[in-house]
């Protein structure tokens, strides 16, 4: 009899808690990993800037879910672009409750965090992992909103060979690296071209000399690298002091202002790719760049894709009127709207539906873009 | 052939700057009988340091030569400062303490002191000023640039001048008799304390120096530079005999080859089973050989006599 009395009144009690929360906004947690600390921190800032960019936008609109008004918190965490933290992350993101994910950064970390969210049923939508196998995991939470590795290494191998019928080849052995390089060897054999040689490192190391020197011998004409720019930027430099004058390449872990600044003069005439249209061709372009300078300054690479994955995950939970992944998974499937980058729609893996993949060249210090691959035309 | 005469060319340069750092392991540990895991990070704040304060005088429109002397000597004062505090806060306590003690003090150092440069210039790579405008110069079929000669004379210099303070001042010979024996050094009249100070002191100042080659070298410093820098500095300390000075150029400058010539040659040798991402194995398989071979070093250990 006591026991049921005391039931009674703590179900009591929690009847009466509840409604008094009606009167303030109910929270919906989303959230952003990147890698905050370590060599690509400038990066993952750069990808939680432009969430939150639309995470506030969309707040200021006193968005409602249910009928009840909602605000969506940005829960970030730092990954530091090391595949195991990047799962401890995961873990603890899933453990507090959040709706979906905008992130990583690295497809080395997307990847095994995928898992985890996928084994919750939390949609995960990369705003910068371009590595094949992220979303051909079988997944149906994986989602990302640029071009995959794919269609990035075709592109690069295809330019590589127009440059020379050599072409020398190092990967950073991340599963970005390895992934990307896997495609331009591919897309180099399929344009006629010959792989000279190819060299290994990894994303911790700034000393390139030895590897640079046994692919000198080998008599390139351009070398294309796949990895990020804290490598890429001494890798230049090294390779200019051996008195290599092979055209350099990489991909979209270089193609970002950090390189420009580390690799100084070196880095004229380097030519990276990025998924994606330019900021400047971008539709939405012009205007998120002002109003991510007022608030955040230079944009790295990734703002835009942030923004636009947060904008996406949203406006599908909004549709669905609901946040639990089982009613808004279908909506964000169904996603066909105009972002910052351009026309989103997903494929059936959740890959970005005739993504663009832009070719730079570093002239006079600044990235030109020189030439756009597939997406619709660029105005 | 040239491709064999580059990657020594290569290892020379490297090992250069390996010998710089071990250099201060090795003092230390033939004074005191402790492995600096800390001198990593000293080297790491000559780096953050001397770009620091380059940059700013190069934005300010000072002369050239002017501002990398200046850099150097700012970086060699800091570095000094923070040694001598290190040692004075982190390590006199413990003197007497069981040997396990100060080990795990200085890699709590290390954490510190990261963490500290982390704090003061965040998580960015800072890059080295274009000061020095590369010349490349060919030699039967390798290249050399300007700034690679320059670190070997720089690091030569460096060397030379330590040989001679050790050898040839009072104070060097207080070094050599309290590394021999502290006990009874002091009861000659060394004042003992004053003497170790000096040994961080002149350690930190070499790892200035390195640090600020290093930056020039590689264009970059950031606040983890130091930890691997710093394990491999030791391991050549280690190869060479730690303890001894000469054994610490030795080693270096080997660690700094056999590095350069692996990671060039590695993918061949092993018919591409290991990669030549495997280059930072090198450093720690030759420490294991070494300890389980020969542990004094090549050149012999020289510590101090317990007897």
């Amino acid at each position: 009899m006591r026991s049921k009395l005391l039931i009674a009144c703590i179900l009591g009690a929690s009847y009466w808690t509840a409604p008094a929360g009606a009167a303030d906004p109910a929270t919906v947690k989303i959230g952003c990993v990147a890698p905050l600390t370590g060599p690509q921190a400038h990066l993952g800032k750069d990808i939680e800037n432009g969430a939150r960019l639309a995470v506030d936008a969309i707040n200021a609109t006193h968005p409602t879910l249910g009928g009840q008004p909602v605000q969506f918190v940005l829960q970030v965490e730092d990954d530091a672009a090391d595949p195991k933290t990047a799962t401890v992350v995961a873990q603890k993101l899933v453990d507090e409750g959040v709706k979906g994910v905008v992130g990583h950064l690295n497809s080395g970390a997307s990847i095994p965090a995928s898992r985890i969210y996928a084994d919750n049923d939390i949609p995960q939508i990369s705003p910068a992992s371009t590595a094949v196998a992220y979303t051909h995991q079988g997944f149906k939470t994986t989602y990302r909103v640029m071009a995959n590795d794919s269609q990035q290494g075709q592109a690069l191998g295809k330019y590589a060979t127009k440059l020379g019928k050599r072409v020398a080849v190092i990967d950073d052995r991340t599963a970005y690296g390895q992934g990307l390089i896997d495609e331009v060897v591919k897309g180099v054999a399929a344009a006629g071209g010959e792989v000279v040689g190819r060299e290994y490192t990894t994303d911790k190391s700034t000393d390139f000399t030895a590897i640079l020197t046994s692919l000198k011998s080998k008599k390139p004409d351009v070398v294309v690298f796949g990895g990020m720019d804290p490598q890429a930027a001494p890798m230049i430099r090294q390779l200019r002091t051996l008195g290599m004058k092979t055209a350099f390449m990489g991909g979209d872990g270089m193609q970002s202002a950090e390189f420009l600044k580390l690799a100084g003069p070196a880095g004229e005439g380097a030519i990276g790719s990025s998924p994606g249209l330019p900021l400047a061709k971008m539709p939405g372009g012009a205007d998120f760049r002002k109003r991510f300078n007022e608030r955040f300054g230079k944009v790295q690479i990734y703002a835009p894709f942030a923004h636009d994955a947060a904008v996406v995950m949203i406006q599908a939970m909004l549709r669905a009127d609901s946040t639990e992944p089982e009613k808004y998974l279908p909506e964000l499937a169904k996603t066909r709207i105009d972002g910052v980058i351009g026309p989103i729609a997903f494929d059936d893996k959740g890959d970005l539906k005739d993504g663009p993949v832009t070719l730079y060249q570093v002239k006079k210090g600044h990235w030109e873009p020189v030439e756009t691959v597939g997406g619709q035309a660029a105005k | 052939m040239d491709v064999l005469l580059q990657q020594l060319v290569n290892g020379l340069i490297l090992g250069s700057l390996y010998a710089l750092v071990a250099l201060g392991y090795t003092m230390v540990y033939g004074i005191l009988e402790l492995i600096n895991f800390a001198h990593g990070e000293i080297v790491m704040l000559g780096a953050m340091v001397s770009v620091t304060v380059l940059g700013l005088l190069v934005a300010a429109g000072v002369p050239v030569p002017l501002a990398l002397a200046v850099a150097l000597a700012a970086a060699v004062l800091v570095c000094m400062a923070t040694g001598v505090l290190v040692e004075r806060v982190a390590y006199r306590p413990l003197r007497n303490a069981p040997r396990l003690a100060p080990l795990i003090t200085a890699i709590g150092v290390s954490i510190v002191l990261q963490n500290l440069a982390m704090i003061i210039w965040g998580r960015q790579y800072l890059s080295f000023p274009p000061v020095l405008a590369p010349h490349v110069y060919e030699w039967h079929g390798a290249t050399v640039s300007n700034v690679q000669l320059l670190i070997v004379a720089v690091a030569a210099l460096t060397m030379g001048a330590l040989l001679l303070l050790v050898q040839r001042t009072r104070l060097g010979r207080a070094m050599r008799a309290t590394a021999q024996h502290r006990e009874v050094a002091g009861l000659m009249g060394v004042d003992v304390n004053r003497v170790i100070a000096a040994t961080f002191a002149v350690g930190s100042a070499l790892a200035a120096v390195a640090g600020l080659l290093i930056a020039a070298y590689y264009g970059i410093a950031h606040y983890n530079m130091g930890f691997l820098l710093g394990l491999k500095a030791f391991s050549a300390a280690v190869l060479g005999g730690i303890g001894n000075i000469p054994g610490a150029l030795l080693g270096g400058l080997l660690l700094g080859v056999i590095e350069s010539l692996g990671a060039g040659y590695i993918g061949d040798l092993t018919g591409g089973f290991l990669g030549s991402h495997y280059q930072d194995i090198f450093a720690f398989f030759i420490l294991i050989l070494v300890l389980v071979f020969r542990p004094s070093g090549l050149l012999g250990e020289r510590v101090a006599d317990r007897a």
